[in-house]
């Protein structure tokens, strides 16, 4: 039923995947490392060098080029990075960008050659969650970034996608199969598509809440902002960010945990049996709902809704990670 | 749910800080009625909600650690076995049942009248305010968190007669108290959303609760060619809801015809070998009137009869097994299924003959589809499918069913039988069989015979009245949920006066959004463009 050479092609695209997705990492690092205030090539600094030369009298080196160029025009409107960047850091940027896009492209493959192998949805053990879940995120990435200026948060995307996919490979690689009975079912399409997907927009969110508190910490404290951090949003815009991607998730583990309670009722006779990913569903479902009423409560601290919603986000690992493998349940796979 | 309760509890009669310089100071004295909304303030306040909420998380959890009774009760008493101390006391403490323990339904009901408190008085403000005019416009528009100003061409009638319409076309409703002002708002779908969201919950809880009570499950093991009659005492388990009548049952039959299972063969990759691939039962349902259909149950592909689900959720073998006496008369023959206890069906069973003399004779042991015997493991199997079918059994005498006690069908009771001795006389009788191989049994007791194997399907037939109304609430729950976090409230007023020069107008606009909404500011701008662009 399997075919071996479109196995090791999808394996090959998954492992180029991760080249190409290390190089993009190391491109976005390079980006935060060189928007940070005081870099040696600092925009704003050299800009404002540029221009004391000039009002200093030699008007005729005023058409020279300094290390300045207009920003991306999407930077500006959001407030992200500062509308002087160093050429370097866009073109840091840039790499990441196309990088980003290459090893998305290479992941894709990957997963389509598993299904073309296989003959079926992609998702039936840990191993295709794990890669779908990564290729989700990046997509969900990606489509954002067509929207605003994300390049900030490029290496806080790639870098979790990269451990998820690592993990996938070394830990929880199982060669293509067929299915065990009960997930013959269209359901799994709906259910563990939009499982993975929401996964995808939770791990951004996290992403987002990480950078939001530390942000915060760093604005609390006023003082020296020497760090890439000056250069990102701030606090208020960034928790903004991290409401606006849970909104979105919310509602889809909804989805996700009803759709899996119509296929429990057809596989197992029961829509709802307290099986230990069941359990852990819902323990996720309160507590992001926790993390929403948190942020709508008059005088709650924004900071600790945040920690709602990030300990929600351990809760979405420890459920892939732990429960799948170490709990007995309905929900263990074949061969992982 | 809305800021709106906090502000509340800020009117709550709490009792007053009395402490600090003044500490003779007397505190407003709370009657029992005082204390009672005291309560009832605290418990709807949002603050204790999202408390329960996390409760509720934390709570949740034991029961996916645990083994849970109503799951796994095997799993639960080997827990128990297995941690003589700890294993009472978390029993007691309702660790093993922990959805139905009252401390966990102690914190969802309390959750839930906590949402009731929130929601109710919520809707009846909502309904008003839906039937309703917005709000008369500020004084100072300038002090709303939004606001703009712009000076315009037109007189302040005409504009206002413009911008009317344009919020119109941004679907405000628009209501003008007097004759320099609107008042327009929009996005009511959200709290709409938001109260149908916490009234479904409401009623998935109420479809959970109705499904146990008039709900019923029952299992039955139905080796092929057996017909199971839907009758109370056909099935192994049967386990009714409180408000359910076990005897009043559709008298319908279902008879196994056949049962195709198949396994892994080709694939050798981790867990995969021997993994089960397909599993499909064929079924003559005869309902009621005595009308037959053939049917198919599958996994995933339940089987309806109108008074009960027929799900296909196990399977395994039941050899065929005959038992002679010295005359060679039959005392025992029947297909005989046997529990399996790995994925490649080891499976244990026991065969009771109660018709043997002197004594009752009783066998013990495995039924191996693809048999090993080995020193280490001793018998077992290595791949489900019957490749190499063998019959591993001990051999007691004796009596079947001290004092009657009610005992499993799959191992035997041994307290008072005796074990048939082996050859020599020694240890114990060991019998290994293959299909068609017969075994004397030694001292004249007769023979027993293994003639071959039948499937059997683990059926379990199910109802749930309350299914359809947990689902369609939780549907409206997600219907609701995203008209909650989608749709924006928005305020927008609007005063004109006319400005220095005749014939201009000074529009001044305000917003006033419900949450902190990042699009407030562009929709002022929006507006107040409106009479410009219809110019």
């Amino acid at each position: 039923m399997t075919d071996t050479s479109l196995a090791q092609l999808s394996n090959q695209a998954v492992y180029s995947a991760m080249a190409v997705l290390t190089l993009a990492m190391l491109a976005y690092a390079l980006y935060l490392a060189r928007i940070a205030p005081g870099h040696a090539d600092d925009a704003s600094q050299e800009a404002v060098r540029e221009r004391r030369l000039v009002t200093a009298g030699n008007a005729t080196d005023a058409d020279q080029d300094g290390p300045v160029e207009p920003a991306a025009p999407d930077a500006a409107q959001t407030g992200g990075p500062g509308d002087a960047e160093p050429r370097g850091a866009r073109q840091a940027a840039g790499v990441g960008w196309a990088l980003t896009l290459l090893g998305t492209a290479l992941l894709v493959a990957g997963v389509g050659l598993r299904a073309a192998e296989v003959h079926r949805w992609p998702l039936g053990n840990m191993y295709e969650f794990a890669l779908v879940g990564a290729m989700f995120t990046l997509l969900g990435f990606i489509g954002w970034s067509t929207r605003r200026d994300l390049r900030w948060l490029g290496l806080f995307v790639v870098t979790p996608v990269l451990l998820t996919l690592g993990a996938a490979v070394v830990v929880w690689y199982t060669d293509a199969s067929e299915l065990m009975p009960s997930l013959k079912s269209y359901w799994l399409a709906i259910h563990v598509t939009v499982a993975t997907m929401t996964v995808a927009v939770f791990t951004i969110g996290a992403a987002l809440g990480v950078l939001y508190l530390v942000q915060d910490r760093l604005e609390a404290g006023g003082g020296a902002r020497r760090s890439f951090m000056a250069r990102l949003p701030s606090a208020r815009a960034l928790e903004r960010l991290t409401y606006a991607a849970h909104v979105v998730a919310f509602p889809m583990w909804t989805f996700t945990v009803i759709a899996g309670a119509i296929w429990a009722r057809q596989a197992w006779g029961s829509y709802w049996n307290w099986d230990p990913k069941e359990v852990w569903s819902f323990v996720i479902w309160t507590v992001y709902a926790a993390y929403l009423h948190a942020r709508a409560t008059t005088g709650w601290k924004r900071q600790n809704a945040v920690w709602i919603a990030l300990a929600g986000f351990v809760c979405v690992i420890l459920n892939f990670a732990v429960v799948n493998v170490y709990f007995v349940g309905q929900h263990s796979y074949s061969g992982l | 749910m809305s800021t709106t309760r906090d502000d509340a509890l800020s009117t709550q009669p709490a009792p007053v800080d009395g402490g600090g310089a003044g500490g003779s100071v007397s505190q407003p004295r709370l009657g029992p009625v005082g204390w009672l909304r005291y309560a009832w303030r605290q418990l709807t306040s949002m603050r204790t909600a999202l408390f329960l909420l996390l409760l509720l998380s934390v709570a949740a959890i034991p029961g996916s650690t645990f083994p849970q009774r109503s799951i796994d009760a095997a799993r639960t008493a080997q827990w128990l076995t297995d941690h003589p101390t700890a294993g009472p006391i978390l029993d007691r403490l309702g660790f093993f049942e922990v959805y139905a323990s009252p401390w966990f339904a102690a914190i969802y009901l309390l959750l839930f009248v906590s949402l009731i408190g929130c929601v109710a008085p919520r809707s009846r403000i909502h309904w008003h305010q839906m039937r309703s005019r917005p709000p008369r416009a500020p004084r100072r528009l300038e002090r709303l968190a939004a606001h703009r100003e712009l000076e315009v061409e037109g007189d302040p009638d005409a504009v206002r007669e413009r911008l009317r319409q344009a919020l119109r076309s941004r679907r405000y409703r628009v209501h003008a108290h007097d004759g320099v002002t609107l008042s327009a708002e929009k996005g009511y779908l959200k709290e709409s959303g938001n109260l149908v969201f916490h009234l479904a919950l409401i009623g998935v809880l109420v479809g959970v609760a109705w499904g146990h009570l008039l709900g019923w499950k029952g299992d039955v093991i139905l080796p092929v060619g057996q017909t199971f009659a839907n009758t109370l005492s056909r099935y192994d388990t049967f386990s009714p809801g409180p408000w359910v009548d076990p005897t009043d049952l559709d008298p319908y039959t279902i008879r196994l015809d056949r049962l195709d299972v198949e396994f892994e063969t080709e694939d050798t990759g981790r867990g995969q070998f021997g993994a089960p691939r397909d599993f499909l039962a064929s079924a003559t349902l005869t309902d009621a009137e005595g009308r037959e259909e053939e049917r198919e149950i599958a996994v995933n592909r339940p089987l309806e009869t109108g008074n009960g689900t027929v799900f296909l959720l196990g399977n395994g073998y039941a050899p065929r097994i005959t038992v002679r006496d010295a005359d060679g008369t039959v005392i025992y023959s029947d297909a005989t299924p046997f529990l399996p206890e790995d994925n490649n069906y080891t499976s244990v069973g026991a065969v009771k003959v109660a018709g043997a003399q002197p004594d009752q004779l009783g066998f013990a042991g495995f039924f191996l589809p693809t048999g090993v015997i080995d020193d280490e493991r001793g018998p077992h199997s290595v791949f489900p499918d019957t490749l190499d079918p063998q019959l591993a059994l001990t051999a007691f005498q004796g009596t079947l069913f001290p004092a009657g006690a009610p005992q499993s069908v799959y191992t035997l009771d041994t307290a008072e039988m005796t074990p048939l001795p082996g050859k020599d006389g020694e240890g114990q009788l060991r019998i290994l069989l293959r299909p068609g191989d017969t075994f004397d049994l030694p001292e004249g007791r007769g023979s027993i015979t293994f003639d071959g194997i039948e499937r059997f399907a683990g059926l379990s037939i199910r109802t749930d009245p309350g299914k359809m109304l947990t689902l369609v609430s939780a549907l409206l729950a997600l219907g609701g949920l995203v008209l909650s976090l989608v749709v924006r409230r928005r305020r927008v007023f609007v005063r004109v006066r006319p400005a220095g020069e005749p014939g201009r107008t000074v529009v001044s606009v305000g917003g006033l959004a419900k949450d902190d909404d990042e699009g407030m500011d562009d929709e002022v701008a929006a507006v107040l463009t409106a009479p410009e662009g219809t110019r």
